[in-house]
């Protein structure tokens, strides 16, 4: 397990305070990142999970700002990048950081690559924007880069395009790209999912080799836990576009607090017990656009407790950086 | 489904494209010399015809030939000059509302509406009354009348293309909107372009030959196919060739820029493509 305690102490390199984007839709505002806080150190992997439409992907587009407009908003919150709050900068400021400060791999590299250029020029293009370099120091300079990712070969690669490339290749130019300017923080959005089993382990394991070269704060969004287990220092639980529980990963996996990451955990297949069905978490997520008064977990949460229908749980502190937004592990609440 | 290159109308474009470009030098009398003595022959394989006007001559006694020659190259430069003019103002105006969206988008697209609603005919008279017929003035009003069709399609395919991974790892590596424009979403929009380029180019030369038939287009004597063909028609009875060679001309170039507007289509289009 890639668990480190020092990374904690280090400065945060990212901090995300009560982040809130909100989507006017026909049927009403929806709330699809809903004060959402965590801090990122430097060299430290932080897993977001979540099931899908928790807003683990607009987490990630709000802090690049790219939230597409004029439906979605960042309402409310603060991104701080080494203290710089990125929700405040001119549009010309924010490209700036964009690759360079903070960059961005894409879920999936069939299409995240531009079928008319070759790789090279593509790799080369950031490092042509963010570090003015030209001639034979950006080539040199994207040869570097693509033997960063481990492209076989990179000298023949260069002037072929994606079409001629396996996925796992191509993720890699996607992962060459978005690390190119050495950011300080990647937020790698289901860098696997399109990956076969074999590919998304030594894509990870390049990610995390490149992570110990660079020093960078990563942000890994991802629904599959084995992979947090694995490759992240702590991890976040969204639920219903809040985070529902926070920690490091062994107080997740041998501490859960939350119902909710309790029974993602229950719902994990475990080699060691037969089951004729895998427990599932009953119900459906919420209705984004009609929360229920409360807690968001509620209806499908077997220990809801009366409080839990008229209030909504604050983030409370369970143990050191292990927090919870859940009333069962609020002390001073009246059940 | 596989498609092979149309060669018949690609031979056919060919020649028309030839005679458009070196016209002057293969038609083999000055188009608009007349000689009366020599009116209303018919083509050589008749009785009174002769190969000196293989094709016959018409109620000047201007050899027909020399005119179909000379009309390709009024249709061809008109087509091509309207389809590229066109064709560029349709394609910026696409890119520009497809990918800035917002009210950008909805000025532009209103605009297209308005211009898509104006009856062509209607326009190209009343801008060669104010203007009065020339070939430049037709070409002016083609393209006034053309461009809109461009931007209404081509703007959905920017709207797919905007969908592109790539173009959010493009914002994300930090590019501004007008490289992302001209570097990415333009080049991936060319195929598209071509197509309705090519398929444009044959209604282009059709209404060209309307609206030169109805006497607003390019004025007389110049050899255009839509007053040759206005011009036969009085005599369709007696002369059938004045009006049936500029008849077939149409026919032939608009019929061959649409097999090959559709087989690059299917050439083109990468859901037709096999791979």
């Amino acid at each position: 397990m890639a668990h480190t305690q020092s990374a904690n102490n280090a400065s945060p390199v990212l901090e995300v305070k009560n982040l809130r984007t909100h989507f006017q839709t026909r049927r009403g505002e929806l709330k699809a990142v809903n004060n959402v806080s965590f801090s990122l150190a430097r060299g430290e992997t932080l897993g977001l999970v979540g099931e899908s439409g928790s807003g683990k992907s607009m987490t990630c587009f709000s802090i690049l700002r790219m939230i597409a407009k004029p439906a979605g908003k960042i309402v409310g919150g603060e991104v701080l990048l080494d203290g710089t709050d990125l929700l405040k900068l001119s549009e010309e400021e924010i490209r700036e950081v964009r690759g360079k400060g903070i960059s961005m791999i894409l879920q999936d590299p069939m299409t995240s690559l531009n079928p008319l250029i070759s790789v090279g020029k593509q790799v080369a293009e950031p490092l042509h924007l963010h570090q003015g370099l030209s001639g034979s120091s950006l080539w040199d300079a994207v040869r570097e880069v693509l033997a960063l990712v481990r492209i076989p070969a990179p000298e023949r690669r260069l002037k072929d395009y994606p079409h001629q490339m396996s996925g796992g290749m191509r993720q890699r130019i996607v992962g060459a790209i978005s690390v190119s300017c050495r950011p300080r923080v990647l937020i790698a959005d289901e860098p696997t999912t399109a990956l076969d089993v074999t590919i998304q382990a030594q894509f990870l394991k390049l990610l995390k080799d490149m992570q110990k070269s660079t020093g960078l704060g990563m942000i890994l969004v991802t629904h599959d836990l084995g992979i947090v287990a694995k490759n992240c220092d702590r991890v976040a639980v969204m639920y219903a576009g809040k985070i529902v529980e926070i920690g490091s990963v062994r107080d997740i996996f041998d501490r859960p607090a939350h119902p909710y990451t309790r029974a993602l955990l229950r719902s994990l297949p475990k080699l060691s017990e037969k089951h004729d069905r895998l427990p599932s978490i009953e119900g459906q997520p919420p209705d984004l656009l009609d929360l229920p008064a409360g807690c968001s977990f509620q209806e499908r949460c077997p220990h809801a407790m009366p409080i839990c229908r008229r209030q909504e749980p604050e983030q409370t502190e369970i143990a050191k950086e292990h927090l919870a937004r859940c009333f069962l592990v609020d002390e001073e609440a009246e059940a | 489904m596989k498609r092979r290159l149309p060669l018949l109308p690609a031979i056919v474009l060919i020649v028309f494209a030839f005679f458009g470009i070196a016209g002057q030098y293969v038609m083999p009398h000055d188009p608009n010399a007349m000689s009366l003595w020599d009116a209303y022959k018919p083509p050589f394989w008749q009785a009174e015809g002769t190969l000196t006007y293989p094709l016959g001559t018409d109620q000047m006694g201007r050899d027909i030939l020399s005119r179909i020659v000379g009309g390709a190259s009024i249709s061809m430069q008109v087509g091509f000059v309207v389809v590229v003019v066109a064709g560029s103002i349709g394609a910026i105006m696409a890119l520009l509302a497809g990918y800035l969206g917002g009210w950008v988008d909805v000025v532009i697209m209103r605009v297209v509406d308005v211009f898509l609603s104006m009856p062509t005919m209607l326009i190209a008279i009343v801008l060669a009354a104010v203007l009065g017929p020339s070939k430049n003035n037709l070409i002016l009003v083609l393209i006034v009348v053309g461009w809109s069709g461009y931007t209404r399609v081509l703007r959905s395919e920017v709207l797919r293309i905007k969908k592109g991974e790539f173009i959010n790892l493009a914002i994300v590596a930090g590019s501004s909107k007008l490289r992302i424009m001209l570097v990415h979403v333009l080049p991936n929009m060319v195929n598209t372009l071509i197509v309705v380029a090519t398929l444009q180019l044959g209604l282009v030369i059709i209404t060209e030959a309307t609206l030169s038939f109805i006497g607003v287009g390019v004025p007389p004597p110049d050899p255009a196919w839509g007053s040759m063909l206005a011009d036969g028609r009085a005599y369709i009875s007696s002369a059938w060739w004045l009006a049936f060679w500029p008849g077939l001309a149409i026919l032939l170039v608009v019929m061959s820029f649409n097999f090959l507007g559709d087989w690059l289509r299917m050439r083109l289009d990468p859901r037709f493509r096999q791979v």
